[in-house]
């Protein structure tokens, strides 16, 4: 039996669907953040700096909050690797951010135990809160929906990672007052990670 | 089986370099250093540890492969975690990190390595902060370094983070991506044992994995193989998720069945419902039955039961479940994780995920079962690696076990199941 999935083959069709990263203001890291990049670069064999592609990054998403054309340059000057090299892998791994997101990135996992655990009413929840659909930001850049795939903490289903920290056993009916605690308190809101095992035996 | 590996978990201070050392901590790095390093690769295979990452491989064996003509060598070990249901790794270095430095240096020392990587999926910000606090203890107190305890050995442990791919779990992607690239897996063979990280031989091995070898070396390998069953030996982790009463990580021997773990441990499934499917290793494995429950949970007996035991990740469906929602979910991970590098891999995904989730929608007509099944014949075996027969799974397992809801949906047009079936309310077990 065949297949044939109904495509676009007209002219755009060959063309990269993902757009190019913005230039955005010329770049370099600061002190401290150079300072702890030479650090990392060490960990690895003096020909093998490449490695530290994924650290190097994430120093550039600290700084300016996603990742630039200007960014990637940096890091592979510094690498001794071409651009190329660096976008490819921004464009590979999911948690590098190629446009701007909000002060807050709301992460909703979506994969099974935290689906049958409500996860799917969360994301309702946040989305009529913010009034955005998953993947956007609201207007006035304080909070990005994302929905993202497993993290690694089923048991305290559903869990939300607010930029890098997690917020476990979210119920949908709660949902909604974490906006409005973020936005009043911060991260400091936030549940943490508290894995328990054998719990009340 | 009182619990060893997380025996002090609940601790407050179970993290600390001090607290470890008032537990016999360092103890085995201690005697290993006294040992020859070929006579750790005897005791672990003595053991018959065999790999937490999901293969079941004997963990001895695949440290002797490691080629010992060719310097340097280096350990990685697959701190990924990123099968659903799976979060035994997590707890393991949130709460006992010395633990697993302590398995990495016994296991460098064991095959000849000056450098273990620890690779860390990127959502592990919090356990990189732990880790590395460990770590910069361990080098304070001369248990990491140069010339450890002056036995003359020199080993450097790093952590290592990804950046949200779950195909870095996969052990050459995991190398590929400590070399700076994307995740994308390499042709085997050769295997990392031979050409690994750099191109040198490496061992890339599982936390869980990693923090048995400390316990084999104090305790002696006799001792491990009597915790369970033959060839199955040891303490073993277990993840109980979904829709349970009391999920989380409960340690025991692989004596112990499925239906223990989820009716004792767990506390069984949630209030007024009955049990539907178990999906015992993680996403990537077949479905049990409730009539399978007994099944012993080792390596070799859930394999002989239809299934595998993978990364130990016991997912739990009651009777609200919707066995066509469930493929549709977790095709939806295979096709965003796919690393995209084999075709049928990377363009089936979404093709099974685009008909799974017609299918549901309720637009679904009865021959696209049968192309479902062909699709998932045309991934399953065909690719470079066992992503492509992982994510064909949930697919085939449901058309096998639950085909009858499937043609619900084609027929009526609709999910059959009550309306609350995607669990509006959570388990309120928490
Ligand atoms: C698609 C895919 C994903 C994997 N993900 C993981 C993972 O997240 N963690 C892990 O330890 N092993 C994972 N593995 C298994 C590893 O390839 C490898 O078998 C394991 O790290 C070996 O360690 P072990 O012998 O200690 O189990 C994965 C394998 C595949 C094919
Ligand atoms: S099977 Fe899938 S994940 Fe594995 S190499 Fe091929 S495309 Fe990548
Ligand atoms: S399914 Fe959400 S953390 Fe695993």
């Amino acid at each position: 039996m065949s297949f044939h999935p109904k495509m676009a083959y007209d002219a755009t069709f060959h063309r990269s669907a993902r757009r190019r990263e913005d230039e955005g203001p010329p770049f370099a890291y600061t002190a401290e953040n150079r300072a702890r990049f030479d650090e990392i670069v060490k960990r690895y064999p003096p020909d093998r700096r490449r490695s530290a592609v994924l650290p190097a990054l994430y120093l550039v998403q600290h700084q300016h909050g996603y990742i630039t054309a200007n960014g990637i340059r940096h890091v592979a000057e510094l690498l001794g690797i071409t651009r190329a090299d660096v976008e490819d892998v921004v464009s590979y791994y999911s948690m590098f951010y190629t446009k701007p997101v909000g002060k807050f990135v709301l992460n909703v996992c979506r994969t099974l135990s935290c689906a049958v655990n409500g996860a799917e009413r969360v994301t309702e929840a946040l989305s009529t809160k913010l009034g955005i659909k998953p993947g956007e930001t609201d207007p006035t850049g304080t909070f990005t929906l994302m929905e993202v795939e497993c993290l690694g903490a089923c048991d305290r289903a559903p869990i939300v990672m607010v930029n890098d920290a997690w917020h476990e056993c979210v119920k949908p009916v709660d949902a909604a007052r974490l906006v409005d605690d973020l936005r009043a308190r911060g991260e400091v809101v936030l549940s943490g990670c508290q894995h328990v095992v054998e719990r009340r035996r | 089986m009182d619990p060893i590996l997380t025996k002090h978990v609940r601790e407050p201070n179970s993290f600390t370099l001090d607290f470890y050392l008032q537990h016999n901590g360092y103890e085995a790095l201690k005697k290993a250093l006294t040992l020859k390093p070929d006579q750790i690769i005897e005791m672990v295979k003595a053991s018959g540890l065999r790999g937490r990452g999901g293969a079941g491989f004997p963990t001895g064996m695949k440290w002797q492969f490691v080629d010992k003509k060719i310097e340097p060598r280096y350990i990685a070990c697959n701190a990924d975690e990123s099968e659903p249901g799976t979060f035994k790794d997590h707890l393991l270095m949130e709460r006992n990190p010395h633990l697993l430095i302590e398995g990495c240096a016994v296991g460098c020392y064991a095959i000849g390595a000056r450098v273990a990587y620890i690779y860390i999926r990127g959502e592990f910000f919090h356990v990189q902060r732990i880790l590395e606090r460990a770590i910069d203890e361990a080098y304070a107190k001369g248990l990491l370094g140069k010339n450890i305890l002056g036995s003359g050995f020199d080993c450097d442990v790093y952590v290592h983070r990804g950046a949200g791919a779950y195909e870095a779990g996969e052990e050459t992607a995991l190398l590929e991506s400590l070399e700076g690239k994307r995740a994308q897996p390499r042709n085997k063979p050769p295997f990392p044992a031979i050409v690994g990280l750099y191109g040198k031989p490496t061992a890339v091995n599982n936390v869980e994995t990693l923090c048995n070898v400390p316990l084999i070396v104090s305790r002696g390998p006799e001792w491990y193989v009597g915790l369970g069953p033959e060839k199955n030996g040891g303490p073993k982790l277990y993840c109980v998720s979904g829709h349970v009463r009391r999920p989380g990580v409960f340690e025991a021997s692989m004596n112990i069945t499925l239906r223990e773990l989820i009716e004792g441990h767990a506390g069984g499934v949630r209030d007024g419902r009955t049990l539907k499917a178990v999906i015992p290793g993680g996403s990537s494995v077949p479905i049990l039955l409730p009539d399978q429950l007994d099944t012993q949970a080792s390596f070799d007996a859930v394999q002989k039961a239809g299934s595998l035991l993978g990364s130990a990740a016991i997912i739990v469906l009651d009777d609200t479940t919707c066995m066509v929602w469930l493929a549709e979910n977790l095709l939806h991970f295979y096709r965003h994780e796919s690393c995209g590098k084999c075709t049928p891999c990377r363009e089936g995904t979404d093709w099974l995920h685009k008909i799974l989730r017609k299918i549901e929608r309720g637009e679904g007509q009865m021959r696209d079962l049968d192309l479902l099944s062909n699709i998932s014949a045309n991934i399953a075996g065909k690719t470079l690696c066992a992503f492509g027969d992982a994510a064909v799974t949930p697919v085939v397992t449901t058309l096998k076990h639950f085909r009858h809801e499937y043609e619900a949906h084609i027929k009526e047009g609709r999910c059959t199941l009550s309306a609350d079936w995607r669990a509006r309310q959570p388990v309120g077990a928490h």
